[in-house]
């Protein structure tokens, strides 16, 4: 039988070597990994380049601006739900959590700053938390424990509007609206912030025990069990992250609009797993990276910018392109995957 | 040698079953252990004492002169009893260097991983086992024999005093068993106590020093490997004396069958990569064909190809003649092959439908016209079986999850002969139920060969196997090795065979 066995073997530079047999099948694969790592970015590139030459309005410093800002939100809500993610798991919660957090810092505004920032935090945090236990010690499923707190927290922000009627404002001469408002080098704060918030991020992801907890529990649940790995430690650290970066992000969309608005967030829990999606995450967890999320959702809004530029065209139609385009993206991945034989 | 590791009276009960019983065994350092035994002999529960997955019920467990009890697996790791599963436990999607240093990665500057160092690392570590493999690539990218190889490093390199591995080499190639055994050696000369589990004998002689051997939950056996002649071996984990003289008719068989002369089963070359090495098995009507071989020989895998349960890479089933097409449970069910599963629970019985339901559950489509069931004739088949079986149930109606596990034995038997199969394949088909009802199954399983179906038969039971069997072919690592006939029958020919040297695929 050996004879058979050793037939199939590829060429062996060291015949003692049981790796080596494998190198053949692994340049297919690092082509398909690269696919998946920047193809978001290729189709970014493309995307940008093909909406300059098509329309004058595209390419102007007013227009990048509006967009970067405009992503901010978006992109600091998407960045915890990476880490949510690459546990294989999802967090519908932060639509919600986002709007909750930006009424919530509109009303504290006006007790300072600090309120204004640290009260959606701890709100939007504690939310985030107990998805986390409930998720992690009480082994409830992530969708239907995410699916309540999105209910619960947008019970909470009717409560503290009179079922949504009155709208908080935010003083413009306070410094929580310059965090929203302000200029630095004529890119305005919310979007130095983000990627501030990226960079650290990335590192945590990348460089720290946490983070290499993160794509364990997602790779291999109980393999992470028994190489000792703090699973539910894990779990409730994701799904807190996730509920502070909603908050923050609804708080910095409150500073920007100068009020809290209630019906802002519902459906941005989809947008947000898009771009994660879009950027290279697996949405079975395990494999995913920060900047790729940040490039979903530019992507994301450069589509929107792009429809709104076609005046003929209905802004209805941005939803059907965006979800067109996640279709092809989950295909794309899964077709990946699976050369790659992840799936 | 010094004992690193031991258990003293150690007892463990399941609801209706006695795991262990009063078992001492005890792990020395610098000594490959050998721990064997076949099937609910009690050997992976006491792998899950020693690695604080179970609590025992009774027994003391003593590490490092020391009294202990640990709670979770994670308390024995990090007392350093590390644990090789047959199954890769890493993370697949992670590099090789991740998952050799998850939890333990290196740290630099402001509490970062310093991964230049963690690669050097895990590279030095990897070398040390003879393996060369570029760190930084995701584990799943080597092969499972690299990838064990990862496992093992781990489970070395964080300072382990015992290394316990159950069935490392189920999944390998002849080339990585060789690597595997030269670090096994290798941790064997620094001192470390290693547990080996495994059912390839040659195995067992080739790197182990000491043996244990149980059976049904009790302690057979110990002592040094090189004392104990491969006969002897098998004879202990078998629970049978050699030449010892048994009475006829323990079982229920009567032994008498009149086969046809044209084999309506012909298995030819069945191969299946770690599994299966050009497997032959010929059937005739009205014939009973044993499988013999230790666990893990291929005996049911030989079933499931057959069934087309599991896909081949090779070979191929004829039923009177005519091809089967592999790997698909259907066609082999349309050409009139029925499998009885190992794991009745597991493949078989849906406890909570009645005995009707789970009868008639394979022979819908047949009993269906335009998509809608046909109820008397359901009715009538399930009436039929539940008499000619003896199927003990208050009514068609009853839930099977409430029978005895003979009558769920008997109501999977049922729904398979209410397909009017050709051919019969029995996986261990009288498993944990009671004497009464094994008697009864016995008797059945003749009968239907008197009817003129062609059996297949595995079981762990020797009685049952011999004097249930026509013919008997043995398997031995995937292969068969010997093929006995006639009055060569018997138990004692059986094990002689199982003992033999080679027939091992490499």
């Amino acid at each position: 039988m050996t004879g058979t066995v050793l037939s199939k073997a590829k060429p062996m530079k060291q015949p003692e070597d049981p790796a080596d047999t494998e190198a053949g099948a692994s340049r297919s694969e690092r082509v398909s990994a690269l696919a998946q790592q920047h193809g978001a970015l290729v189709t970014l590139v493309v995307a940008v380049i093909a909406a300059s030459l098509s329309f004058d309005t595209f390419l102007t410093a007013d227009n990048l601006e509006n967009m970067a800002v405009s992503s901010a939100f978006l992109a600091v809500v998407a960045l915890g739900m990476t880490f949510v993610i690459i546990t294989g798991g999802i967090d519908l919660s932060v639509g919600s959590l986002f709007a909750l957090g930006g009424v919530l810092a509109a009303w504290g505004s006006q007790y300072g700053t600090a309120v204004a920032l640290l009260l959606p935090l701890a709100v939007c945090g504690l939310i985030g938390l107990v998805n986390g236990l409930l998720i992690a010690r009480s082994r409830l499923a992530p969708f239907i424990v995410t699916l309540a707190a999105m209910l619960g927290a947008r019970g909470i922000l009717l409560s503290v509007t009179d079922e949504g009627s009155k709208t908080y404002l935010v003083d413009k001469d306070t410094f929580f609206a310059t965090l929203g408002q302000g200029k630095v080098l004529g890119i305005g704060a919310p979007v130095w912030i983000t990627l501030a918030l990226f960079v650290a991020g990335a590192v945590v992801l990348r460089r720290s025990r946490f983070g290499q907890y993160v794509y364990a529990v997602g790779g291999n649940e109980d393999a992470a069990a028994l190489m000792g790995a703090p699973v539910a430690r894990t779990k409730i650290t994701v799904y807190t992250l996730s509920g502070l970066c909603a908050g923050l992000a609804g708080a910095l969309n409150a500073a920007w609009l100068v009020s809290g608005v209630t019906i802002l967030g519902s459906g941005m829990e989809l947008e947000a797993i898009s771009a994660v999606v879009i950027g290279g995450t697996l949405l079975t967890g395990g494999f995913g990276f920060i900047s790729g999320s940040l490039v979903g959702v530019l992507l994301l809004k450069v589509i929107q910018n792009v429809i709104n530029q076609i005046g003929s065209l209905d802004s209805a139609y941005q939803q059907v392109v965006s979800g067109a385009f996640l279709a092809l993206v989950v295909i794309a991945q899964t077709w990946l995957g699976r050369r790659r034989r992840v799936l | 040698m010094t004992d690193v590791l031991s258990v003293t009276q150690l007892s463990k009960t399941f609801p209706g079953v006695r795991a262990l019983d009063g078992v001492d065994f005890t792990a020395r350092a610098g000594e490959v252990h050998a721990l064997i035994g076949e099937n609910g002999a009690g050997k992976s529960t006491l792998i899950k004492v020693l690695t604080g997955v179970y609590a025992p019920d009774a027994g003391e467990l003593t590490y490092k002169n020391e009294k202990v009890s640990f709670a979770t697996p994670l308390d024995a790791q990090h007392a350093g009893i590390s644990t090789i599963y047959q199954e890769v436990n890493l993370v697949p999607l992670m590099s090789v260097a991740r998952n050799l240093f998850l939890g333990r990665e290196p740290r630099g500057r402001l509490g970062l991983i310093d991964f230049r160092r963690m690669h050097r690392e895990a590279d030095e570590a990897l070398r040390r086992l003879g393996v060369r493999v570029d760190v930084r690539r995701p584990l799943r990218e080597l092969g499972v024999g690299a990838q064990q190889m990862v496992a093992l490093a781990r489970a070395v390199s964080v300072d382990a005093q015992v290394v316990i591995m159950d069935e490392p080499t189920s999944s390998l190639e002849p080339r990585e068993v060789q690597t595997l055994f030269g670090v096994i050696r290798m941790l064997r000369d620094r001192g470390i106590a290693v547990i080996y589990v495994s059912h390839r004998l040659e195995e067992l002689y080739e790197v182990c020093d000491a043996v244990t051997v149980l059976r049904d939950g009790k302690l057979v056996h110990t002592g040094p490997i090189a004392e104990l002649d491969r006969l002897r071996l098998v004879s202990l984990m078998l629970g049978r004396e050699i030449g010892e003289v048994r009475e006829e008719g323990v079982t229920k068989f009567s032994g008498e069958h009149a086969p046809g002369t044209q084999p309506v089963l012909r298995a030819r070359d069945l191969t299946m990569r770690h599994a299966l090495h050009g497997v032959s098995v010929d059937i005739r009507p009205g014939e009973v064909v044993g499988l013999g071989g230790l666990l893990g020989s291929g005996r049911s895998e030989t079933a499931k190809a057959i069934a087309g349960a599991l896909p081949t890479d090779a070979g191929s089933v004829l039923i009177a003649g005519t091809p089967v097409r592999s790997g698909s449970p259907p066609a082999a069910i349309r050409a009139g092959i029925s499998l009885l599963p190992e794991d009745r629970k597991a493949e078989g019985i849906v406890p909570g439908l009645s005995v009707r339901e789970n009868i008639a559950l394979a022979a819908l489509p047949g009993l269906s016209r335009f998509g809608l069931v046909d109820e008397s004739a359901i009715d009538k088949i399930v009436d039929t079986f539940m008499k000619r079986l003896r199927i003990k149930a208050s009514g068609p109606h009853q839930k099977v999850g409430e029978l005895s596990g003979g009558n769920q034995q008997k109501v999977l038997l049922a729904r398979w002969l209410a397909m009017n199969p050709k051919v019969l394949l029995l996986d261990e088909p009288t498993r944990g139920i009671d004497i009464g009802a094994k008697a009864e199954v016995q008797k059945l399983i003749d009968e239907l060969a008197g009817d003129g179906l062609a059996v297949l038969l595995i079981s762990s039971d020797m009685e049952e196997l011999i004097e249930g069997s026509d013919r008997v072919v043995v398997l031995k690592d995937g292969t068969v090795i010997e093929e006995l006939t006639g009055s060569k029958v018997t138990e004692d020919a059986l094990m002689r065979a199982i003992a033999t040297t080679g027939g091992s695929h490499d």
